[in-house]
């Protein structure tokens, strides 16, 4: 039985006898109970009760960041890659306020967080206290749901109800505030609650499933656009199995890569500003758009009234408030999409639709993606293939944020649901060395690569003390182009060449930091041999930095200038 | 000078006013997520009643807000919000807000 009910339902396992205990230590009895085995974060005053009933768990390893924004993107890198709600930890004012961006991240990308922060006691609570915030008030527009615990009972429901959100529905980030004399406050635990977790869904209507079958059945130039919801839901088999029997060509938002195999005969990869051409061409000429777990995001659609001009609309989603939030779907699915794609498929029809894929072969190959020197392994796009050449699918990819990012998610190929991590819809620098650990904590058979730049890794470096720490596999892409590329690009493109506050004058040696915090480093642009030198430190164990230069002076294309309708792609 | 402002034109069409009655949680947070779905999109509400029914443990919200475009998408996040039990919608004609501005002469 693990749908928890509301309230005394699910007062399942009786302890053997009733026991006394603190808040602090009833937390950490609940998370044991969730099957939670790593935590992240930075104890402090007010959250010092629940961090000494801590240090007495034998099941949770805390794994101890340099920076609350750090642990809660380690605990979102261990939630991306494994699917579960991953806890981060953090104090009362500065701590909390610390942790909000990575919240907001999880909450923009529907990721399942649960963040426990220390409050002052009560009784100071509104009195300005030391390091007394309203992390609470704060929260409440970053969160899926907030919770201020007013006594130790309550966590008895409110901890297992945290994982519950989290994970049910559409996935996303719960906080909850303890104040430090709830935390100190003892009562008698004599049952406990079910641990929380993902509740059934109420089934989706089967008659728009049936119209949307026949819509499918019906169209000439039918489009899959699979979203991050599907990678959520588990459905990447489902929807891959949908698009090979209605052969239906198929993109992928960034949220979505991996979804389908990058070369899988139907995917033509991710749409949007920095898509294909052929994509957003194919895009524009198809009769139907049927979008699964995809909210239409303006990186994705570019302006929205040319967005699929000619077609109809079958949107697929758990959360029923992106029905219609930006397009008007001609046929909306409230469901989960993996269940409401199983009702779907065997209704649909199998087709060859020989026209439209040749058409889409055709555009293909007269429009594919350029990646200019791709057998340089100094380049851009050649360093990212040749770190590709080292690998196997089974290794995890991580991303910071800016040109590096996207250069990666066109030109990576990643071919597994959960292999890839990064920041979509909040778009955070500072993401990827984090996130990347949390991945690496969480599936320590992979080997991690995180892709970043010189401005986002300088954003959470003090992560690589962490890194050391717990000798995590991962390796670190830095692709160094003395900039912040992207601004530079958009000050380039879109401001007349005005480029300003966007080129480093001054820059650290991102090596000798590296060796400062312990980390094996590679120097690509000395090394004699740079691909077999690239090889070896990324199969060497253990953590480890790898330098590149790049030009400031590539570009990401093709590129759909901001407000602009996806078909006016500057380049590629 | 037959141009009409933008206030003027404004009045004429006197955006329709809607109430809507929510059903929450009764606790310290509830009337914060609430209003702040429409704080952050800059959707003033016009009337604001709260008050408790039943056993106390739940209270009923009566809102008051013009109408406009977002109102359906204003509506399902409401929805949304774990302490929202239900949300109904009425038209302007409803009597709640009328009887109150009896106070606000
Ligand atoms: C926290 C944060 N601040 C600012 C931005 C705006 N921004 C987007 S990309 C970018 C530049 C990133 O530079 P770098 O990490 O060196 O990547 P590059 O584009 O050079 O590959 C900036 C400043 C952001 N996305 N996140
Ligand atoms: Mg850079």
């Amino acid at each position: 039985m693990n749908a928890p009910a509301p309230q005394t339902a699910r007062q399942t396992d009786a302890a053997p006898a009733s026991e006394t205990l603190t808040g602090a230590q009833i937390v950490v009895r609940l998370l044991e109970r969730q099957g939670v085995t790593t935590v992240s974060g930075i104890p402090g005053g007010a959250i010092l009760p629940f961090y000494d009933a801590l240090s007495a768990s034998e099941k949770i390893r805390h794994v101890l960041a340099r920076h609350e924004q750090g642990a809660g993107f380690i605990a979102q890198g261990m939630a991306r890659a494994s699917g579960q709600p991953a806890v981060c930890l953090a104090s009362s004012g500065p701590g909390a306020t610390n942790l909000l961006t990575a919240i907001a991240d999880a909450k923009l990308d529907s990721i399942p967080l649960v963040a426990i922060t220390g409050q002052v006691p009560r009784s100071m609570i509104g009195t300005d206290a030391f390091q007394e915030v309203d992390t609470y008030g704060l929260s409440i527009p970053i969160t899926k749901h907030n919770f201020l615990v007013n006594s130790a009972e309550e966590l008895l429901e409110v901890i297992p109800r945290a994982f519950t959100l989290a994970a049910s529905g559409r996935p996303g980030p719960v906080l909850v505030d303890i104040p430090k004399d709830v935390q100190a406050q003892a009562i008698e635990v004599s049952q406990w609650p079910a641990p929380g977790g993902r509740q059934a869904r109420p089934a989706p209507d089967m008659a728009a499933i049936e119209k949307a079958a026949a819509m499918i059945n019906a169209a000439e130039r039918p489009i899959l656009y699979l979203g991050g919801g599907v990678v959520h839901s588990g459905a990447a088999e489902a929807a891959v199995a949908l698009a090979e029997k209605a052969s239906l060509p198929t993109t992928m938002t960034l949220m979505a890569l991996g979804a389908m195999p990058v070369d899988h005969p139907l995917s033509i990869h991710m749409l949007g500003m920095h898509g294909a051409r052929y994509t957003n061409l194919l895009l524009e000429e198809c009769d139907l758009l049927i979008a699964v777990g995809a909210r239409f995001d303006d990186r994705a659609t570019g302006k929205v009234a040319a967005f699929c001009p000619k077609a109809q609309i079958i949107h697929i989603d758990i959360d029923p408030s992106e029905l219609d939030k930006i397009k008007n779907a001609h046929v909306g699915i409230a469901g989960d999409v993996g269940e409401v794609l199983e009702k779907l498929s065997p209704l649909v029809e199998a087709h060859l639709r020989k026209r439209w894929l040749t058409h889409m072969g055709d555009l293909r190959s007269r429009f594919r993606l350029q990646r200019p020197n791709l057998e340089d392994p100094r380049s851009h796009y050649g360093l990212i293939q040749a770190v590709a050449d080292c690998l196997d699918d089974s290794a995890s990819i991580a991303t910071d944020v800016g040109q590096h990012q996207m250069w990666v998610a066109q030109a990576y190929p990643l071919r597994r649901p959960r292999q890839w991590l990064t920041s979509g819809g909040l778009g955070t620098m500072g993401f990827g060395v984090p996130a990347a650990l949390g991945a690496a904590l969480a599936e320590p058979e992979r080997t991690v690569v995180c892709f970043t730049g010189d401005g986002s890794i300088l954003m959470n470096i003090q992560e690589l003390a962490t890194i050391a720490e717990a000798g995590a596999n991962l390796k670190i892409v830095l692709m160094n182009n003395d900039a912040l590329g992207l601004v530079y690009q958009q000050q380039e493109l879109f401001y007349g060449k005005r480029y300003f506050a966007s080129k480093f004058a001054g820059q650290p040696d991102f090596l000798k930091i590296a060796e400062g915090f312990g980390i094996d480093t590679l120097d690509l642009d000395t090394a004699a041999a740079p691909r077999a030198a690239l090889r070896q430190a990324l199969q060497r164990p253990g953590p480890c930095l790898i330098h590149a230069f790049i030009d400031m002076n590539e570009k990401v294309y093709p590129m759909v200038p901001p407000g602009a309708a996806n078909t006016d792609m500057i380049g590629g | 000078m037959n141009a009409v402002s933008k206030n003027e034109n404004a009045a004429l069409a006197r955006p329709q006013r809607t109430v809507l009655e929510l059903e929450v949680n009764n606790h310290a947070g509830v009337m914060s997520h609430v209003v702040g779905l429409f704080s952050r999109r800059a959707y003033n509400v016009e009337g604001i009643l709260c008050l408790p029914v039943g056993d106390g443990s739940i209270s009923r919200i009566w809102l008051l807000v013009l109408e406009d475009r977002r109102l359906e998408q204003m509506v399902k996040q409401v929805e949304k919000l774990e302490d929202v039990r239900t949300v109904r919608r009425h038209g302007a004609d409803h009597a709640v807000f009328e009887r109150l501005e009896e106070f606000f002469r």
